[in-house]
């Protein structure tokens, strides 16, 4: 019995590290999204898309080069790279547009991205493989033995989470960012130089979309369309953090993150105890495949603004 | 130049002549893509009442689309394997008759809409964008990880539903059937919007705080037509199902949202037959350029791009731009 109880509080602590894991890499697609929609008023359905750029990049420079490290340098360089030519050709013309043709401009950017990176790369999916050095197991204090790599990425996550803060807090161009929320009249009048503050801020959220598609590229597979349901998870992520706020996307991260993993394995379980086994199964899969929508609509209901988000 | 009835009367004609031309011809592939462009027309109709008429931008219309499929599906799956349908303590008989499924399609996606809508219209913009596309994407995830209806691999069934005095399986008098609920939506759509619901809605859209002042409710209005458009892309979604004889969580996903909006931008956002031709010029598309190229949708991107960019108004918009004005 107690052996029991060790055995699942292990589990307990390896899915709360999963769903941590997944929590800080929708968080470097979700900040991303609420920058882009903080300084620039613009709702970005191609961001999915810079994504897979990422990790398109990432598969493409381990392949030439044989280095993780080169492949996330190609993976940050190519999607901000990709983000700022994108924003000078196209976005730029959809700052004074309304939402519905924001919406359409960058749905047909997904279009297009989608189905060119099908015609270069083909339908097949690629493999990214976990770097020889950050391979295998590690043993946690307490004896929980877990993959170093998602371990990594969960430092990489928080660190990036600290590094956009001090940015945002404590540089010039973090103090352009926040006056560029308030009232970007003023800072334009003030004699910065909006449109290139604009470019930045959409290609420093395009490379943190790119570098969360190369790290997360590496445990699943790297296929045509893979941006889009992280995409459309990051948005709920914004909708439970509040549009705008970089601070409510890292909690809202955080939650939707824990949620869908320990929903996913503890549902059936929880069901268990009260239904046939098959049935508990069956139910608690599909429960737990709404389980952060369900989280979302909470949220929506207490306060549909979102957690930190103030305006409308 | 040409005027926007003139214009919707020769639409309208031109997409019933194709098919029977087709039939005179033995092409009865061409009516098949009729018939598509015509279902497809009807769901973007129905969501042209959200978001011209309302504006409502719902990325979200899928999951209408999907219910009406799956009503179609899951009724004539039971009644497929004689198997009784068991919801609690009631339980149904399957049905493979069309009139039906369409009204239990268009009472599952009604309260589907009800329930979404009074959760989204807490919200506006940017918000009710993205929480219309989130929950599209919780009704793919469940029906994909819903094993008893197929799961991910969707279901098949293997007779077109029957309509009373039709015999469905001929192409052209499928397209028939599915042509004149189309037209019946349209006159319907068209008195909507002359109605003071309609007057009302499109006051609502524009100015909420004046709706207000005089009494009427801005919400309510909105969900109303938000329940409204879900129950006609929900009756869409029953006819789609039919015509492939197939439902699939495909039919819940966000792509198909998507798609179902650019029909209306294709067309005209608010102009009662631009989504019409929005979905013909779509399905016109499709099978032009899908047969140049396996990549034709990066095609249909740049279209859309454009014309997003440079030609506000879509097709109708660019043929009946002048006439418009003095209607």
């Amino acid at each position: 019995m107690r052996r029991e109880r060790g055995m699942s509080g292990i589990l307990i602590i390896e899915q709360v590290l999963n769903g941590l894991q997944f929590g800080v890499m929708l968080f470097l697609m979700a900040a991303g999204l609420t920058l882009i929609f903080g300084v620039m008023g613009l709702i970005n359905l191609a961001h999915g898309s810079l994504y897979m750029i990422g990790a398109f990049a990432a598969a493409w420079a381990v392949g030439a080069t044989g280095s993780f490290v080169l492949a996330l340098a190609a993976a940050l360089g190519a999607a901000a790279l990709v983000g700022a030519l994108v924003e000078i050709v196209v976005i730029r013309r959809l700052y004074a547009a309304d939402h519905l043709d924001q919406v359409l401009a960058t749905f047909a950017l997904i279009l297009v991205f989608s189905e060119g990176t099908r015609w270069v790369f083909g339908s097949f999916p690629l493999y990214l493989d976990v770097p020889d050095a950050l391979a295998g197991p590690v043993t946690l204090p307490g004896g929980i033995e877990y993959p170093l790599y998602r371990l990594t990425l969960i430092g990489a996550g928080l660190a990036v989470a600290v590094g956009l803060w001090a940015l945002i807090e404590r540089t010039r161009l973090g103090m352009q960012i926040r006056a560029g929320e308030n009232d970007r009249e003023m800072i334009a009048a003030l004699g910065v130089d909006i449109s290139r503050l604009y470019t930045l801020v959409f290609a420093l959220g395009a490379a943190l979309a790119g570098l969360a598609g190369a790290l997360v590229g590496t445990i699943q597979s790297v296929q045509v369309g893979m941006g889009e349901p992280v995409l459309i998870l990051a948005f709920v992520v914004i909708v439970i953090g509040g549009i705008g706020s970089v601070r409510g996307a890292f909690v809202g991260a955080l939650l939707v993150g824990l949620t869908d993993t320990l929903g996913g394995v503890f549902l059936p379980e929880l069901l268990g105890l009260f239904m046939a086994p098959s049935a508990a199964q069956h139910i608690g899969a599909s429960l737990a495949s709404m389980a952060i929508y369900i989280l979302m609509s909470a949220v929506l209901i207490w306060r549909p603004t979102g957690l930190f988000g103030a305006r409308a | 130049m040409i005027s926007e009835r003139l214009f919707n009367t020769v639409l309208l004609i031109g997409f019933a002549v194709v098919p029977i031309c087709a039939h005179l011809l033995d092409e009865p592939f061409t009516i098949t893509l009729a018939t598509r462009a015509a279902i497809l027309a009807l769901a973007a109709v129905g969501l042209n009442i959200a978001l011209g008429l309302g504006g409502m931008v719902s990325l979200g219309h899928a999951v209408f689309f999907g219910l009406g499929g799956y009503a179609m599906g899951i009724l004539a799956f039971h009644a497929q394997t004689l198997t009784p349908l068991s919801l609690g303590p009631l339980v149904l008989d399957g049905t493979t008759s069309m009139p039906v499924i369409w009204v239990v399609a268009v009472l599952v996606s009604s309260v589907a809409a009800l329930v979404i809508g009074l959760l989204c219209l807490r919200t506006s913009g940017v918000y009710f964008i993205m929480i219309t596309l989130a929950f599209g994407q919780m009704f793919y995830y469940f029906s994909v990880s819903w094993t008893a209806y197929g799961g991910e691999d969707g279901l098949s069934i293997y007779l077109r539903n029957g309509f009373p005095g039709l015999n469905t399986l001929v192409p052209l008098q499928f397209f028939g059937l599915c042509f004149a609920i189309l037209c019946c939506v349209l006159l319907l759509n068209a008195r909507l919007i002359r109605s003071p619901f309609g007057l009302a809605l499109n006051a609502a859209r524009q100015v909420p705080e004046r709706v207000q002042t005089v009494g009427l409710n801005p919400m309510r209005l909105k969900l109303a037509a938000f329940v409204l458009s879900g129950a006609v892309t929900g009756l869409a979604g029953a006819l789609f199902a039919d015509l492939n004889r197939f439902v699939s969580p495909a039919m819940f996903s966000w792509q198909l949202s998507g798609e179902i909006m650019i029909l209306v931008i294709l067309g005209v956002v608010g102009r009662l037959c631009g989504p019409v031709a929005g979905a013909a010029l779509f399905v016109a598309l499709e099978h032009w350029l899908g047969g140049l190229t396996d990549f034709w949708l990066i095609w249909l991107g740049v279209i859309l791009l454009l014309i997003v960019l440079f030609a506000r108004g879509g097709l109708a918009g660019v043929l009946g731009a002048r006439a418009v004005h003095h209607d």
